[in-house]
Formats: C-alpha cells, sequence, structure tokens
C-alpha cells in the first residue's frame, strides 16, 4: 500500500540534514557578520539574505507541487507519492511566501518607509500566498485517496496557471499607473563581493532546508496513511467481527 | 454537436430553475445594489471619489454576488439529491461543467447590467466607452462563471463549503477583478486604448479557465 | 454473464467500512431482495452498484465493466430510487421526467405512460416542491422508469406509499422479468417483497451473511 516509505534515502537525507545545518550556520555567520553593511540601506539590507531565498523557495515549492500534481494527474505515473510531494511542498511553499512577506514587510520599513507598498512583486506574492491558503484548506478534507488526490491535484494546477496570470496582470497594472513612488532606484542595494557570497550562501542553505523539510514531511503524510490504513482494518474487524461472511 | 446538446439541455434546466425561483433577481440583485449603496456610506459621495473608483466598487460587488450565485447553482443539486440524478443519467461532465457555467454567465450577465444602471445613477458616473465595457463584461463574466463553477464542484458537499468557496475563488479572481476596472476605467474615461490590452487579459483568462473546466470538472463531478 | 459481480468489495464512506467484503451475484431477469437490519450496509451497496460511490478494494463489475475504472458507461444502461426523488425542487413532475429524459438519451419510453403506470397522470404540471412525500416517491420511480432500465436499483421503495402506490410498485417489479428488466430491491416489507423475489440476500455489518433462492 506504501509504494516509497521514504522520499530520500536515509543517508542521503542525513548528508542533505547535516549540509542544511551547516549552512544555516554559516549564512549566520556571513550575513550577521562577514558581510559589510550595505552603503545606502545600511544594517537592513541584511534582511534580504533571508528575504531573497524565502521568495526563490516559494515559487520554486509551488512549481513542485504543480509538477508533483500534473505527475498524479497523469494515469502512467499517477501514485500516492506525488500527491504526498504536493502538499509537502505546497506547505513549505506557504512557509517561504509567508517569510517572505514579513521579511519584505520588515526590510521596506526603514527603505522605503512603509511597512506595505503596492509593489508589483509584493502584491503577487501575497495574492499567492492566499492561493495556496486556499489550497491546504481543500487538502485538509479528507476522502477517498485516489479521488481526493485527483481533487488535490486539479485544484493546485487551477492556482499554480494563475500565478503568471496574476503576476502579468499586476506588474501591469503597476507599469501603468504608477504616479509618485517610494521606490527610489537610487536606494537598490549593489550587491559584490563578499555580500554576493553571502546570498549564494543564502540560497543553497534555504533550498537544503527545503529539501530536508520536504522529505520530513513526507515521512509524517506515510505515518498518517499507515495509521489511517490500521484504523480501517481495526473497523473492518470491529464490523464484520461477529458474522463472518459467506464462503466463497 | 452532443456535447452542445446536453451542455444547452444543463443551461436550460438551471436557468429555467432560477426564473421559478427568482433567487438572482429577488435576493442577489437587491444585496449587490445594497452593498453599492453601503460603499457610499463608507466613501464620501459629495468628494467625487465614488465616481472615479466606480468601476472596482462595481467589480467588487459583481464578484461578491459571483459566489452566491455559484453557491446558489450547486445547492440546487443537492436538494433532493438531484446530483446523483444528474449523475446517474450519464451526462458527461464536460457537457454539465458548460452547461452550469453557461447558466452562471447568464444569470451575471443580467445582474451586471441592472447593477450597472444602479452605479451608473447612484455614483452619477458618465459613461463613454460603450464598446469597451461591452467587450470586457462578457469576458470577465465567463472568467469569473469557469473559475467560479470549477470551484463550486470542488467545494460542494464538502460540510464547510460556504467558507471555503470564497477563500478558494477570490484570489484566483484577482486578476479578473484588475482587469475588468481597469477595462472599465478605460472605458468610462473615453480612453479605450488604455483598456483594449486588458479586455485582451479577461478573454485569455476566460479561454483558459472554460478549456480547463472542460478537461478536469468530469473528474471533480464524478469525485473519481 | 452475471449482471452485477462483486468479490470481497470493501466500500468506504469516508473512514467507515460501510462495506466490509461483500460476495454477490446478481444473474439477468432475477428479482433480489436485499435484507438486514438498518446500517446493515444495504443502500451503500445499492449506490456502489449504481456506479455513485467508488469501491475501495475487491473486485467490481457492473454489465462486465469494471467499477474500479470506469463507474460511468454502466448508468445509462441502469436506475435507481434512493431515499431522495433526484428531482428539483422548482420544475414540475413532467418537467423534472422530460430532463431525466433527455439527458439519459433513452429511447422505446414514453413519459405519460410512465405517469400512468406510478398513478401520476394527474400531476404533470405539479411542482415537486408541492408533491407530498409519498407522490415524491411515486415521482421518484417514474423518474427511474423513464430511463427504460436494464437494471433497476430500489432503496427502500415502499417507504411512504400508500395501497395504491404500492400496487403500482409491485405492477413495476412483477412485469420486470418479462420486459427484459433486472431488479435488486431493498426492503424492510419482507412479507410483500418476498412474494415478488426469487432470491433473497441477507446484509448485516457490512457482509453478506446469507444468500439464496426463496425464503432464508
Amino acid at each position: 500500500m506504501n509504494p516509497r516509505d521514504q522520499l530520500l534515502d536515509p543517508r542521503l537525507r542525513r548528508v542533505i540534514g547535516v549540509g542544511a545545518v551547516i549552512g544555516v550556520v554559516a549564512l549566520c555567520l556571513f550575513g550577521l557578520w562577514g558581510a559589510p553593511p550595505d552603503d545606502r540601506q545600511g544594517e537592513a539590507m541584511r534582511l534580504l539574505y533571508l528575504h531573497v531565498p524565502s521568495a526563490w523557495l516559494a515559487y520554486f515549492a509551488f512549481l513542485v507541487t504543480a509538477i508533483a500534481s500534473a505527475l498524479f494527474l497523469w494515469p502512467r505515473t499517477r501514485s500516492i507519492v506525488w500527491d504526498r510531494v504536493a502538499g509537502a511542498s505546497a506547505e513549505l511553499g506557504v512557509i517561504f511566501t509567508g517569510l517572505t512577506l514579513v521579511v519584505g514587510s520588515l526590510w521596506g520599513r526603514p527603505i522605503w518607509g512603509v511597512w506595505w507598498a503596492w509593489d508589483a512583486r509584493l502584491v503577487t506574492t501575497a495574492v499567492l500566498f492566499f492561493l495556496y491558503l486556499g489550497y491546504l484548506a481543500l487538502r485538509r478534507i479528507p476522502g477517498d485517496a485516489i479521488s481526493t488526490g485527483k481533487r488535490n491535484a486539479i485544484a493546485a494546477l487551477i492556482a499554480f496557471v494563475d500565478v503568471p496570470i496574476v503576476h502579468f496582470s499586476v506588474e501591469w497594472w503597476r507599469t501603468l499607473h504608477q504616479k509618485a513612488t517610494v521606490f527610489n532606484p537610487e536606494l537598490s542595494a549593489r550587491i559584490e563581493g563578499v555580500q554576493a557570497l553571502t546570498l549564494w550562501i543564502a540560497v543553497l542553505a534555504f533550498t537544503l532546508v527545503y529539501v530536508y523539510l520536504l522529505d520530513r514531511r513526507y515521512r509524517l503524510a506515510v505515518i498518517d496513511d499507515v495509521l489511517a490504513e490500521q484504523a480501517l482494518e481495526q473497523a473492518i474487524k470491529i464490523r464484520t467481527g461477529d458474522n463472518p461472511g459467506v464462503g466463497r | 454537436m452532443r456535447l452542445w446538446r446536453e451542455a444547452s439541455l444543463v443551461a436550460a434546466k438551471d436557468l429555467r430553475i432560477e426564473a421559478r425561483s427568482r433567487i438572482a433577481l429577488g435576493q442577489i440583485l437587491p444585496f449587490g445594489i445594497i452593498v453599492a449603496i453601503l460603499f457610499a456610506f463608507a466613501l464620501d459621495p459629495d468628494s467625487g471619489l465614488l465616481t472615479r473608483v466606480a468601476p472596482g466598487l462595481f467589480w467588487v460587488t459583481v464578484l461578491l454576488a459571483a459566489l452566491l450565485a455559484v453557491g446558489r447553482s450547486f445547492a440546487v443539486e443537492e436538494k433532493s439529491n438531484a446530483r446523483d440524478g444528474l449523475r446517474l443519467t450519464g451526462l458527461d461532465g464536460s457537457a454539465v461543467f458548460l452547461g452550469k457555467m453557461a447558466a452562471i454567465a447568464a444569470e451575471l450577465f443580467f445582474l451586471e447590467i441592472l447593477l450597472g444602471i444602479a452605479v451608473v445613477i447612484l455614483y452619477g458616473v458618465e459613461v463613454n466607452g460603450v464598446v469597451v465595457l461591452l467587450a470586457a463584461a462578457p469576458a470577465a463574466t465567463l472568467g469569473i462563471a469557469s473559475t467560479g463553477t470549477l470551484y463550486g464542484v470542488l467545494a460542494a458537499g464538502l460540510r464547510s463549503r460556504e467558507t471555503l468557496l470564497p477563500l478558494l475563488l477570490l484570489p484566483v479572481l484577482a486578476p479578473v477583478l484588475l482587469g475588468a476596472t481597469r477595462a472599465f476605467e478605460g472605458g468610462l474615461e473615453g480612453a479605450p486604448s488604455d483598456a483594449w490590452p486588458w479586455v485582451g487579459l479577461l478573454w485569455i483568462f476566460a479561454t483558459f479557465y472554460t478549456a480547463f473546466g472542460v478537461l478536469a470538472f468530469g473528474t471533480l463531478w464524478e469525485n473519481d | 454473464m452475471p449482471l452485477v459481480e462483486f468479490h470481497s468489495v470493501v466500500c468506504l464512506l469516508g473512514t467507515f467500512p460501510a462495506l466490509a467484503g461483500v460476495d454477490l451475484q446478481v444473474e439477468p431477469r432475477d428479482i433480489v431482495l436485499l435484507e438486514g437490519p438498518n446500517g446493515a450496509g444495504k443502500t451503500t451497496l445499492l449506490r456502489l452498484i449504481a456506479g455513485l460511490i467508488p469501491p475501495h478494494s475487491g473486485e467490481a463489475q457492473v454489465f462486465g465493466l469494471d467499477l474500479f475504472k470506469d463507474r460511468r458507461s454502466a448508468r445509462r444502461r441502469l436506475a435507481l430510487v434512493g431515499h431522495e426523488s433526484y428531482c428539483y425542487d422548482d420544475l414540475t413532475v413532467m418537467e423534472n421526467l422530460q430532463f431525466t429524459f433527455k439527458a439519459s438519451g433513452v429511447t422505446g419510453m414514453e413519459i405519460n405512460s410512465v405517469l400512468e403506470r406510478t398513478g401520476l397522470d394527474g400531476l404533470a404540471g405539479v411542482r415537486h416542491a408541492h408533491l407530498s412525500a409519498g407522490q415524491r416517491r411515486r415521482l421518484a420511480l417514474a423518474n427511474a422508469m423513464v430511463r427504460n432500465p436494464e437494471l433497476l436499483l430500489l432503496d427502500e421503495p415502499h417507504a411512504g406509499l400508500d395501497e395504491e402506490g404500492r400496487a403500482c410498485l409491485h405492477e413495476i417489479i412483477a412485469s420486470a422479468p418479462s420486459e427484459g428488466r433486472t431488479v435488486v430491491l431493498a426492503s424492510h416489507e419482507l412479507e410483500l417483497s418476498r412474494q415478488l423475489a426469487n432470491r433473497e440476500v441477507r446484509v448485516e455489518s457490512g457482509t453478506i451473511v446469507k444468500s439464496g433462492r426463496g425464503e432464508l
């Protein structure tokens, strides 16, 4: 019943886990002390070391969800594995999207002077957050594995194809109608040297964390399924216990 | 051919039920108009602000009304378990999708005309570019109806459907609200050149999700 | 070839095993009586045969079609009278029947003759919402019959019917074999049903505990 108990080989997972820890420690060291403050943004620039990788992973996670959902819908590749991957990745995607928004807001306060601005990327990310929140709410509703799997997969694809449309329309809206702007291009950070290195470390560390968490979340889904199966066997026993069926 | 025949059968059935029960006209339309009036309470009607933001308020109201119309379309199928009856007829899922979508779109379009007249009167809006409005409104309506029908069947039969439907539907419709509002602004200001790209976006959205629904609805409808 | 062939079929309602391993065969032109206590799984069994819900495990075929692969194809050949009428409140009796008739794409059945057989001839123009409970049961039966089904599934069809309604129901069941129909009937009206059925199946706790020709 469980086509794949572990998403990753346990040894590989341990390597990735250790790599993630090292990456995060290195990111802390470089991000807080190693990299110099930006000459225009000052210390606030350090928030970009969290903001950029979480934004990248948010999009990446939703891409993984979409691919896994498509693989689930395709009859030849249909497997509960893909439904679990889609769900696990979407949960991580929502967390990273939330992190992107929170960190972006914290960064916007000192740099732009406001907590929130109607910047195209910000708006797109916010819509994305709610799109996938809805998807996760739908996923929580139980049912038969195959039919709920298809339902989830279709909902994921509806959301995913909306992403470029949202992005495109919001981008268009903001560029067509932008008036007095809080965004001064002079404030953009120039990233080079140690700063660029730190950013690369951040992206790598976050990606490793994502892969590790994806594996762990997958494992949780497997355990949930095993428990549900045991409960079902028990329920069948209780239901038929006192009257064994007619022989074949 | 058979697809169209079956779809029009479903659409005619839904529209006949709607014509008899008059929920759209007797409840959803008054709801839309009271929302339009409440917006005037919230935004000072003397400052001219209301006139400027009228397109946005109009489409927000339409979206809220659409949530009710979609909910109603699937509530009809739940009473006396008619959904099972409809499934038992062996009708193709794509036909059911197109039929229900067409009925919702027709109801919404009808609502938009009446609500539009109300908004013109209440907010003192001047209509200049009618052609743009007539090109944008059907596209936006089909976009709302197609995604609404898809998510309507996803949420139908679930215990949390009333709360789940808005959460699922509204974020997906963000581009439609944006596009329809900009297109209407352009149309009302008589600057249609700003509006046409948005009309294009609306038609792409509607086409895309209609095609998606034709392909995917059957699976959701049959629950298999 | 049996019309219905089930081996160890498990069917879940949510996480509850409503059917916990069912073996059942229905031969053409059989009139099968399903009996058993409330909650035994009779309704689930009928809905499963009708293809409305998916089986969870086992082997399940209706008209030789595998229910795990295709639950839609067999539907045009069968009809189910469930606990509810499957009709729309705001449509009249005639409109409801016409919709089913057109949507099913059936041939060889006249709506008026079905109205007569179910004793609804005077009510054609009345909306479903205005029908009494007993009249709705008749409409449910008529709604199944307009589809001219080869396999007629009846879930507690006696409930709420008056003497005349029962007479109509029995006429339809009794003439089924001669019209080429097979009937599976779940009922608590055992005495009435046994006069009609040629096979009886006892369902308890989601399994079939007895099955045989004539009274068990």
